[in-house]
């Protein structure tokens, strides 16, 4: 039907804790509709077939591809996009840790990497070496060879547990850092 | 492991050699960089490619018509739209493109040449219904036989794809139709004469396929030609200067009246160089007053955009019986793709560029066939070449006897080594990287188990100048504006702005980096051929000197003094007993007069020469032919390392796409001449599941063309990989391996035959 | 994308009702990650798709070693993966681990990677080694299919196009029990097999072979069951001749075809080798080893 397209559906969804509500035809995926009609243009479009993972996106918590899901089904989910990472003005660890371990090079796949190890990490936070590698395994990067994306989510890991490691050894912590 | 540079310099720096966070990072984990495909424009259109669903056939008829009548659709375009361009070649920095072949590989003319090959284009509302639009064109074809592999392709009874192609035999033409648009031939030495002397004399024969770049960002560019005929452009390429330049070129319109904005790049690596979206976006919005977007799908990067080339190799080497390289021989055909001018020509002079060779041959082909046209990746041309070179070198140091590594050494190329091709290296660092190899842990720590192999293998590129332009400026609170035209692919806006920083004696947060439209900086070569940090690094080290001496008058004027009795030491400026450092002086600057601009301007017509050595371990399952790669090892000359993490990002990344090249990537084609593989999942690059962690060692000879010291990094890790994989598996499974990729089934294959 | 109307049925009569009125123009949606891709890439037309994940009944998964377990058709990798009670279902979960990376995961259900029908589909080797038996129903009513004849084709199945997958049942496994799926892909992840294999082997006190199932994936226009290979194992001590023996016969009924991810001589080759090594597995883990084969977090 060339031309004649359905109806625009409306959508009401949470993005990075904020409602949304857009309107869409069905055969838009949720990454065109974050894109170019929420000018949510984090996630990026790497192949729009679910194999490089650069749209990677939390939906309910747990990463799925956005190219690979229509927007007419976010209807009252909760995503979580890279623009929802930061809190406040402060970055994520995870986002830190990118930038001092230098774990992106041009950068296009740096927001679904971010999204994915924030999944991970929700779930496991202190994730072996082979388990970051695993879980990652969808985000593809063709630049950094991956070893300082690796690190980096190693870094993040440690840092988050520190930050919620009990009071004293944190105080101890800011302590040691103060004496330095 | 990731340790401190190994220096053959005495040099002291305060910001080189520094591990800053880059300059673009937080827009880069925030999501907030602007990608091409973030631009956006409130009355944008989206244009669509219609690409040939055949590998050869002559276009009988296009009807657009149905699509222009759907309702949505703003412009059609077709060949017709497009200026009749005569051959003429353009200059692009590394390489050179014949503007008329160019013009017909973003949009067929006659023929079609390849799958994907493009024959129209649409704009319309939106993607969907231009897609929609695509599919109401008809297109006739006639189809033509195709041909796939260079070999073939190279047979006097081939399909022909271009009937008015004769063969360039080294500037004479040939005399017959052929798909050999090139025959190169480097000659030193009486190599017959040493071969026939050589106490042992290796000969192999090589296969390589197809490959391409695998940047994440699929290709994508906006255009807004504007009513008073000014066009604006907006795109993901290496070289905003050289886009304008082909864009002005294939429109026939003047370079003046076309703006690039280079916007961030999802990686290139050689293969976003040439246009193939920027011109057809601009005929579609001059045709419908719009601003237009062009995003590729991930199948037509594959199919429609620069692979680099499937090669056949025949390499001969010679040697003595102590192991000192005596005589080289090497014939390479590369395939060019649908249009001549592939990589072969570096790919013959990187040949035999790792070792002194005094008698020494190549031919090589350049070599048109049914694939799309093949562009730079990485190192372009050499991977292939070090492959068969480096292989060959493994087998006869095993002949003779001899440790690989020794046997390199003993052969090294070094100051005063004349390469095939006829340069004569100056001081450069290949004995240096082959010493921290032979000191390294990886080396000197036994393998453990059954089923695994080390191997070694050496890479060289030549690492280009061209040219360069920056301009700065002097902020009051003491920092300094940066601008510059290098897309920065990978951290190179922090490269450089260090290099300022460094000669300026401020921090590298100090200055502001920033990748400027083509309407706002000087003419600057692409961000290619491992030039950025160096050849923009100078223009940045030039800036610098240029500022130091206008604030010196300037401090003159302060101090009422002569500017010659103001010198610049560590960062301060000083006369007698005064001093002002560069952050105090700027902020006096006010009072000393005009705003203080500074420029700069290189062209550098010098290779940079990178070497490398790489280390590989691997454990072959002996049922399968799967290989895992246990350990990895890069080792490069760095020259200086700058920003010592986005050196050894640049190792890792080239190492890994290396392994890929060995291990599974290639071109599968059906009998019908079409791509099976078009897609991440099926064209398999590594995944961080693949891979162990990459070591990486730099090595620092200083290079005597650049005041710091620095090489080109970019390129040269690609081309060790290969050849270092291959050797590792041999060692693992007493098998060699004369084909890339080495898959699983060829490698499975090769094992059974042996054990038979 | 082509264009389609979207639908999203509460019950499964209202879903039934969408495809009967649809005549075959519509298809259904569950986790997407390969309809979606066939819809943009135009492998396949709908006017409708219509999306089973509200409706509640689909979304079951319960039951336990005893009873067995049911995975309804909208039940994802994930969750399935997240159950404690699929754990007995060791090969299935094998297939879980592996079926795309976690984004997939978290979308692509069990149920959509049998509709979907490739001769390659990673959960229908170890659904068939585990005796699932797929609950459809169409026009005609309810019917119950054994997953080993569910399949019929390359993207072809008993639900011809016109009928609805409510979930999947699968016996209780063995007191002494246990089952492994393997694939061989080029790469470590992220792949489609070239060949692959499951087994569920289920062993007496005494140590012999009581049942024994081997399925083959990837070699045959459909995974194929290799129960005369499987047979030969029964009342046996499975020692590691008998097993190469039984590999080797297992991969006689491979019919591989050549194409860009094998070539036939290699995928028998790997068919015997993954019957070899998935029945080792299985045998590690009858005897309560516990053998990891993905770090799955």
């Amino acid at each position: 039907m060339p031309g004649n397209s359905p109806a625009k559906v409306a959508v009401s969804t949470t993005i990075n804790g904020q409602s949304h509500d857009f309107l869409c035809q069905p055969r838009q995926s949720l990454l065109e509709v974050l894109r170019d009609t929420l000018q949510l243009t984090g996630a990026k479009e790497g192949c729009n077939n679910g194999n490089c993972g650069a749209c990677t996106v939390l939906m309910d918590g747990e990463p799925v591809n956005s190219c690979l899901v229509l927007a007419v089904e976010v209807e009252g989910k909760q995503l979580t996009t890279v623009e929802g990472l930061a809190n406040k003005g402060v970055l994520h660890p995870l986002q830190q840790c990118f930038l001092e371990g230098a774990a992106l090079q041009c950068g296009i796949c740096t927001p679904g990497f971010l999204v994915a190890a924030k999944a991970l990490l929700d779930k496991k936070p202190n994730p072996t070496e082979e388990e970051i590698r695993f879980s990652l395994a969808g985000n593809l990067c063709r630049c950094t060879g991956y070893d300082k994306i690796v690190r980096a989510v190693q870094a993040a890991a440690e840092q988050l547990q520190a930050e919620e490691a009990p009071l004293p050894s944190s105080a101890a912590h800011q302590q040691a850092q103060q004496q330095q | 492991m990731q340790g401190s540079p190994i220096s053959y310099s005495d040099k002291k720096y305060q910001v080189l050699g520094t591990r800053p966070i880059r300059h673009d990072g937080t827009d880069k984990v925030t999501g907030r960089a602007i990608y091409t495909n973030d631009v956006h424009f409130p009355d944008m259109v989206h244009g669509k490619i219609l690409r040939s669903p055949v590998a050869h056939a002559r276009i009988k008829s296009i009807d657009t018509s149905a699509a222009e009548a759907l309702d949505g659709v703003v412009a059609v375009v077709t060949v017709k739209d497009w200026p009749d361009l005569k051959d003429k070649m353009a200059d692009l920095g590394e390489g050179a493109v014949n503007l008329a072949e160019l013009g017909a590989n973003c949009m067929a003319h006659d023929k079609v040449l390849y799958k994907g090959h493009a024959v129209a284009a649409v704009a319309a509302r939106n993607v969907h219904i231009a897609e929609e639009a695509l599919a109401l064109i008809r297109v006739e074809y006639e189809e033509l036989p195709s041909v796939l592999w260079v070999q073939d392709a190279m047979h006097e009874n081939a399909p022909i794809l271009h009937p008015n192609l004769r063969t360039d035999h080294m500037g004479k033409p040939g005399d017959h139709p052929t798909n050999i648009a090139k025959h190169l031939h480097f000659e030193t030495g009486d190599v017959d004469a040493a071969f026939k002397s050589a106490d042992v004399v290796v000969e192999r024969e090589f296969k390589t396929a197809t490959v391409h770049q695998g940047y994440i960002e699929p290709h994508n560019s906006v255009a807004l030609w504007n009513e008073d005929g000014k066009l604006k452009i907006w795109t993901a390429t290496q070289g905003s200067f050289t886009c304008r330049h082909q864009v002005a070129e294939l429109l026939q319109i003047p370079i003046s009246n076309v703006t690039v904005t280079p916007c961030e790049i999802g990686g290139g690596f050689g293969g976003k160089i040439a246009v193939y979206l920027e011109p057809v976006a601009a005929l579609l919005s001059r045709k419908s007053g719009r601003p237009v977007k062009m995003v590729m799908q991930r199948d037509e990067v594959f199919e429609a955009t620069g692979p680099t080339p499937g090669s056949y190799m025949k390499v001969k080497l010679g040697a003595t019986r102590e192991g000192k390289l005596l005589a080289g021989d090497a014939t390479l055909a590369y395939d060019a793709g649908a249009y001549p001018d592939g990589v072969i020509g570096p790919g013959c002079m990187c040949v035999f560029s790792c070792v002194e060779l005094p008698n020494a041959r190549v031919h090589g082909y350049d070599v048109c066939l049914n694939k799309p046209k093949t562009q730079a990746y990485r190192a372009p041309g050499a991977t292939q070449a070090a492959f068969a070179f480096e292989s060959v070198m493994n087998e006869l140091a095993e002949s003779l006897g001899i440790c690989p590594l020794e046997f390199r050494l003993k052969n090294a190329a070094k100051e005063g080594t004349r390469r095939v091709d006829g340069p004569v290296y100056p001081r450069v660092g290949l004995i240096e990287c082959l010493e921290a190899a032979k000191n390294s842990p990886h080396w000197n720590t036994p393998l453990e188990g059954p089923n695994q192999g080390r191997g070694i293998a050496a890479g060289f590129w030549f690492n280009i100048g061209l040219k360069s332009s920056v301009t700065a400026t002097v902020n009051h609170d003491g920092t300094v504006n940066l601008l510059e035209g290098s897309t920065d692919i990978g951290g190179t806006r922090t490269s450089i702005a260090m290099q300022l920083a460094e000669t300026l004696g401020i921090s590298a947060e100090a200055v502001h980096p920033k990748v400027v439209d083509t309407d706002s900086v000087g003419y600057t070569d692409v961000t290619g051929g491992s030039r950025t940090t160096f050849a923009t690094g100078l223009a940045a080290y030039e800036v610098g000197l240029d500022l130091r001496k206008q604030l010196c008058q300037r401090a003159a004027i302060l101090w009422e003094c002569d500017p010659s009795e103001v010198t610049f030491k560590e960062g301060t400026f000083v006369h007698q007993d005064k001093s002002l450092t560069f952050q105090q002086l700027a902020a006096q600057l006010p009072e000393t007069g005009e705003p203080v601009v500074g420029r700069a301007s290189i062209s550098k017509d010098v290779s940079t020469n990178g070497f490398g050595v790489h280390l590989c371990d691997v454990e072959v399952d002996p049922e399968t032919g799967k290989v895992r790669v246990l350990r990895y090892t890069a080792i490069q000359d760095a020259g200086k390392a700058i920003h010592p993490s986005y050196v050894e990002g640049q190792l890792q990344g080239g190492a890994v796409q290396g392994i890929g090249w060995a291990l599974n990537e290639e071109y599968y084609y059906r009998d019908n001449a079409t791509m099976a593989n078009a897609s991440f999942l099926d064209y398999r690059i590594p995944t961080c599941y693949d891979l162990p962690m990459i070591d990486t060692i730099i090595v620092e000879v200083p290079n005597p063309d650049h005041p710091y010291g620095v090489r080109g990094v970019g390129e040269t890790p690609i081309v060790a990989p290969p050849a270092a994989v291959a050797a590792a598996i041999y060692e693992a499974t007493g098998v060699r391996m004369f084909e890339l990729p080495m898959s699983p089934p060829k490698l499975w294959k090769a094992i059974s035959e042996k054990n038979a | 994308m082509q264009s389609f109307t979207y639908h999203a049925p509460r019950t499964i009569p209202e879903a039934v009702a969408l495809l009967t009125e649809s005549e075959g123009k519509s298809v259904l949606l569950a986790g997407g990650t390969d309809i979606l891709v066939q819809l943009r890439e135009n492998l396949r037309h709908a006017d409708h798709v219509i999306d089973i994940k509200q409706i509640q009944d689909l979304a079951r998964l319960d039951g336990n070693a005893k009873q067995g377990l049911y995975l309804g058709s909208a039940v994802t990798c994930s969750q399935l993966l997240r159950s404690p009670i699929t754990q007995p279902y060791a090969a299935l979960r094998d297939s879980a681990q592996i079926i795309g990376g976690w984004q997939i995961q978290s979308r692509a259900t069990i149920g959509g990677n049998l509709c979907n029908s490739s001769p390659a589909a990673d959960s229908i080797p170890s659904l068939m080694v585990h005796g699932a038996v797929a609950e459809v129903i169409n026009e005609d009513g309810h019917q119950n299919i054994p997953v080993s004849h569910f399949c019929t084709g390359p993207g072809k199945n008993a639900l011809a196009g016109n009928g609805l997958l409510l979930g999947l049942a699968i016996p209780e496994v063995g007191t002494i029990s246990g089952s492994a799926y393997q694939r061989f892909i080029p790469r470590y992840e992220m792949d489609i097999a070239v060949a692959s294999a499951a087994s569920y082997i289920e062993l007496l006190e005494d140590g012999t072979v009581a049942t024994a199932t081997i399925a083959l994936g990837a070699v045959g226009p459909t995974p194929l069951l290799a129960s005369d290979a499987a047979d030969m194992l029964v009342g046996e001590t499975p020692e590691e001749a008998l097993i190469e023996q039984i590999a080797q016969e297992a991969a006689r009924i491979a019919t591989p075809i050549n194409d860009m991810r094998g070539t036939i001589e290699f995928r028998k080759h790997l068919a015997s080798v993954l019957v070899k090594r998935t029945l080792q597995t299985a045998l590690r883990r009858a005897t309560g080893e516990v053998v990891v084969s993905h770090p799955h977090v």
